[in-house]
């Protein structure tokens, strides 16, 4: 091997058809013919549907049919609970169309399918739907109170789900405890509110009986074999392609949002491909949403700050349905003690139904709402034991020798218990320390304030478990025409490299360069064994099954070159896309040796003839192919990973408030963070940058408003608020690289890493900043300015 | 279920009028259904679907594209109010021989782009500012500014900013 490839700032494959202008996303799609789908949704957050009319749409130009829940067959049923737990009692899940009752404003109803989007949408608009409204109560607090309006009349107290997890011996910390904090803290409903909204296309061949689905998913592979088992179809029958997607952010991992079954059902049905592009408002008003918590923490405490005991007991607002179970709260009650030893826990939390957008993982997942809640406590408890906020955190942090931490009793999201692997705490906070200058920040306060602004130091840990099971595959073969290496794994891409990564991976064990190397991902097709991308896990999982695979190959290509250029094999390096004997400019190209591993009847060319079983380099002494050897120089491995590997990191930042505007800007940001070892430090940052941006996002601006009635009121780009380049700051970052042992490439995920702590470190630097308008705590986000003023005016005027 | 024998044409329903622009220096003539706007008459009459939708109203910028040397949105104009234009969309940024345009590359350089739904837009609108400016504000600010009408959910932004600074860099120096 020549030059290694993995840790270097390798440029992406995929970037140049991207950037002008080639990506294939779903509406890029030509499909001849193709029908559109449009929805009839309901306005009401929950009512009774007393009938629907369909009869003059039905009869409008160029409407193809019309999908009630009376005509769509074995689909009209409620939909899988994708994520079972004891915990849940009768988990309630949406019907693909609404039957007699509707459970949040945006609920699919009705589907339309016209020659176009127009007609169907004017279709849509004169299905006459007549409903008969009930109350509702959209506030969590207010939902679980025994005379609240009920979202399923099942469950009493709008209860979806409880659960309590237990480690070490909480209550006899509790009763030794110095010192209590006790804080509550909420966290605001958020969005994934990717670019490219949820789209999908079918196309049903009748005469092979073959469905095509394009979905613009997380989880071409979940897609494929749901959709295969709810229309009771060979899987083998069902190709599902998940082009170029534009972004996902956990909104595109759930399966089935219910057009992902009813555009396959018309497909089928009309026998022209349909296709159904999400558009803005259906995007806020019915794809999954996340984040909604509210917590109470206690941290209970020695006198000089050691947290020896934490209780949290919060709140999950699960929406009108919980397709997804329990998966955010359980990952927010795992994380709740962030990166600190803390070795006895009780923690609880109901999920609540509320007449709302479904809520399933957003980027992030639980750990922000945790990790607001852990840090914001932290804080508190250094300012009533009067400890400095970076000196309490050492005192509780895990020392890099007591790894591996278990925390015995609870179970994280994939089933297994929680243990942090590996990591440096400390030193990531003694760098970030340094780095946020901390020794001069009093002195850098003082003068802004002489200018009439208040600076603030926000600082703030987390630790994000990642690499989740169950598995992924990974399938290589060097092409013998050209030696290009053709790569194959089961999840799919959404922006994140894995083209690069991936190759990156395989041009280190076969000693080809990078652009060389040829993945396909997220197609059925292509390969079919596998599970999703979420929970910042494709570069561990399906990468280390990858590296697997290309350990397998490579054993095989030197195999064959010592074979073809008889010496032994250990003589053999693999670089420049040849074989070479070391130390000697005898060579055989990869392409070659690809070719003369599949012992041909037939010489198309100049190699090949080489490889023809008449040739007289083949072999006469026996069957061309050895018992169980295969053709080619091809393999198919697997990994599964035995637990979730912890990554963690440290976010320092320093804001500035305006007394007057109440605007909060950010001087600086500096994180830390580790993940490992990092395949592409360019991918990776890239990911942390916008992983900060989304956290900043959801730390200052974006909130999902519901009015009383439960209407989304800000259901569009003006009134949610996406920050612009000119809202998000540049972010200084610094890299760890503890590499975990329990994978052979030693990495950890880094997906959702950058938007954990974000709103915790603002928070922490508000405070800070206005301390002296009555010393104002910040424990809800997002901070507007509207939220600033009334801090700095009540005090003032008080 | 109806039989599909002769389908309309599914893209010039209702009243229809004429529309005859230039198109990445092409001219096109075209019946369009008067209600069709033009990000829609861009992406699938034309079949350049470089230009994507983002929100379709305004605020994203995904659909950017430059129309009389002036960076647009698509989605907020119908295609009938494109009579007579010069259009130009994203698949004529590169060069004929498909290598990038500075901008471009200097993006695949500075790792700009993640999921790309939102690049052209981001592309359009900074190669119209760097065709209408003599010199263009390289501070952090001032490329905060010049992008400010493009969203992306993917990347925060640091490295478009990178990217806008090394490209107007190269650009001003080759002037
Ligand atoms: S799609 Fe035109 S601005 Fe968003
Ligand atoms: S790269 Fe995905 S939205 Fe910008």
């Amino acid at each position: 091997m020549s030059t290694r490839s993995f840790g270097t700032r390798v440029k992406r494959n995929v970037d140049p058809k991207l950037l002008k202008g080639e990506g294939s996303f779903i509406d890029d799609l030509d499909l001849p013919g193709v029908l559109h789908a449009a929805f009839v949704r309901s306005p009401f957050a929950r009512a009774k549907i007393k009938s629907v009319d369909t009869d003059y749409a039905r009869s409008m130009d160029g409407v193809m049919a019309i999908y009630t829940c009376d005509n769509i067959g074995n689909l009209d049923m409620e939909l899988p609970l994708l994520i079972p737990h004891d915990c849940m009692n009768d988990a309630r899940t949406q019907r693909t169309l609404a039957r007699d009752d509707v459970y949040h404003v945006g609920q699919a109803v009705v589907m339309v399918v016209a020659i176009n989007r127009y007609l169907a949408e004017d279709a849509a608009l004169m299905v006459d739907v007549d409903y008969e409204p009930m109350d509702v109560e959209v506030d969590i607090e207010k939902a679980i109170l025994p005379d609240a309006p009920l979202v399923h009349p099942t469950h009493p107290g709008n209860i979806a789900a409880d659960l309590t997890q237990i480690s070490g011996d909480p209550e006899s910390a509790f009763a030794r405890a110095e010192h209590v904090t006790k804080i509550r803290v909420e966290v605001e409903r958020s969005t994934a509110a990717p670019m490219e909204t949820r789209s999908v296309a079918a196309y049903y061949d009748k005469i092979s009986g073959a469905l095509t689905v394009w979905d613009g998913t997380q989880a071409p592979l979940t897609v494929r074999g749901g959709l295969a088992s709810i229309f009771e179809i060979d899987e083998d029958k069902v190709r599902v392609i998940a082009p170029d997607v534009g972004g996902g952010f956990g909104q595109k991992v759930m399966f089935p949002h219910p057009d992902e079954l009813l555009v396959p059902l018309a497909a089928m049905e009309l026998g022209l491909p349909v296709k159904y592009i999400e558009d803005r408002r259906e995007n806020f008003i019915s794809s999954n949403q996340e984040r909604k918590q509210i917590h109470h923490i206690e941290l209970y405490a020695t006198k000089d700050g050691d947290v020896i005991g934490l209780k949290d007991f919060f709140l999950h607002d699960t929406g009108a349905f919980i397709p997804y179970g329990i998966a955010i709260a359980q990952v927010a009650s795992t994380s709740i003690a962030g990166p600190y030893r803390i070795p006895n826990i009780h923690v609880q939390f109901q999920a609540v139904y509320t007449p709302t957008v479904t809520i399933t993982p957003y980027r992030g997942c639980g750990r922000p709402q945790a990790c607001f809640a852990i840090e914001r406590a932290m804080d508190q408890l250094a300012e009533e034991l009067g400890i400095d906020r970076f000196e309490i955190r050492r005192r509780n942090l895990i020392s890099d020798d007591q790894f591996p931490y278990p925390r015995e009793g609870l179970i994280f999201a994939d089933g297994l218990p929680v243990t942090m692997d590996s990591g440096q705490y400390f030193k990531a906070l003694d760098l970030i320390e340094e780095k946020i200058d901390v020794r001069n920040f009093p002195k850098m306060q003082e003068e802004a304030r002489s200018q009439g602004k208040y600076l603030g130091l926000g600082l703030a840990y987390y630790v994000e478990g990642t690499g989740l099971g169950p598995y992924e595959g990974g399938h290589i073969k060097i092409h013998p025409i050209t030696g290009k290496v053709y790569v194959n794994t089961g999840l799919s891409g959404q922006g994140q490299g894995h083209d690069t990564v991936f190759a990156q991976i395989v041009a280190d064990q076969l000693g080809v360069n990078v652009e060389d190397v040829i993945l396909t991902e997220g197609d059925s097709g292509a390969y079919d064994w596998g599970v999703a991308t979420f929970a910042s896990r494709a570069a561990v999982v399906s990468g280390n099954a990858i590296h697997k695979t290309a350990l397998i190959v490579r054993k095989k290509t030197i195999k064959a070159a010592a074979n073809m250029l008889e010496v032994d094999e250990d003589q053999i390096e693999l670089r420049d896309g040849h074989a070479w004997v070391s130390n000697s400019n005898r060579s055989v190209s990869l392409a070659a040796v690809a070719t003369a591993t599949n012992p041909l009847r037939y010489a198309f060319n100049e190699a090949a003839k080489a490889a023809t079983q008449f040739a007289p380099a083949s072999r006469h002494d026996g069957p061309a192919l050895d018992e169980g050897q295969a053709p080619g120089l091809e393999a198919t491995d697997y990994y599964s990973p035995p637990a979730a590997t912890w990554a963690y990191g440290v976010h320092a930042a320093i804001v500035e408030v305006d007394e007057i505007t109440c605007e909060t800007k950010i001087k600086k940001y500096a994180l830390v963070h580790d993940c490992g070892n990092m395949i592409n430090p360019t991918i990776v940052e890239g990911q942390v940058m916008g992983g900060v941006a989304q956290g900043i996002a959801g730390a200052m601006y974006e909130k999902v408003e519901f009015d009383d009635d439960g209407n989304i009121s800000n259901a569009n780009f003006v009134d949610f608020v996406i920050p612009y380049a000119t809202e998000i700051p540049k972010v200084e970052m610094y890299h760890l690289e503890t590499p975990t042992p329990l994978n052979p490439l030693g990495v950890k995920g880094v997906g959702e890493a950058g938007c954990i702590a974000t709103a915790a470190t603002i928070a922490s630097g508000l405070t800070d900043a206005l301390r002296e308008f009555g010393n104002p705590k910040f424990r809800s986000t997002p901070i507007t300015p509207s939220m600033i003023h009334e801090v700095i005016s009540s005090s003032s005027s008080g | 279920m109806k039989m599909i024998r002769n389908l309309p044409s599914a893209n010039s329903f209702g009243q229809t009028s004429k529309v005859s622009l230039t198109v990445n220096g092409t001219n096109v003539e075209k019946e369009v259904s008067v209600r069709m706007l033009l990000s829609d008459f861009i992406r699938h009459e034309l079949g350049l679907t470089g230009t994507h939708v983002g929100c379709e109203h305004g605020i994203c910028g995904a659909c950017t594209v430059i129309i009389d040397g002036k960076s647009s949105r698509s989605c907020t104009l119908l295609a009938v109010q494109a009579d007579g234009i010069d259009l130009r969309t994203i698949e004529s940024v590169a060069n004929k021989d498909g290598s990038l345009h500075p901008i471009q590359e200097a993006f695949h350089e500075c790792h700009a782009l993640q999921c790309g739904y939102c690049t052209p837009g981001f592309i359009m609108n900074i190669v119209s500012e760097f065709e209408n400016n003599e010199k263009i504000d390289t501070t952090d600010e001032g490329i905060r500014e010049l992008i400010a009408g493009n969203l992306c959910r993917c990347t925060g932004y640091a490295n478009i900013i990178e990217a806008v600074r090394d490209a107007a860099e190269k650009l001003q120096k080759k002037r």
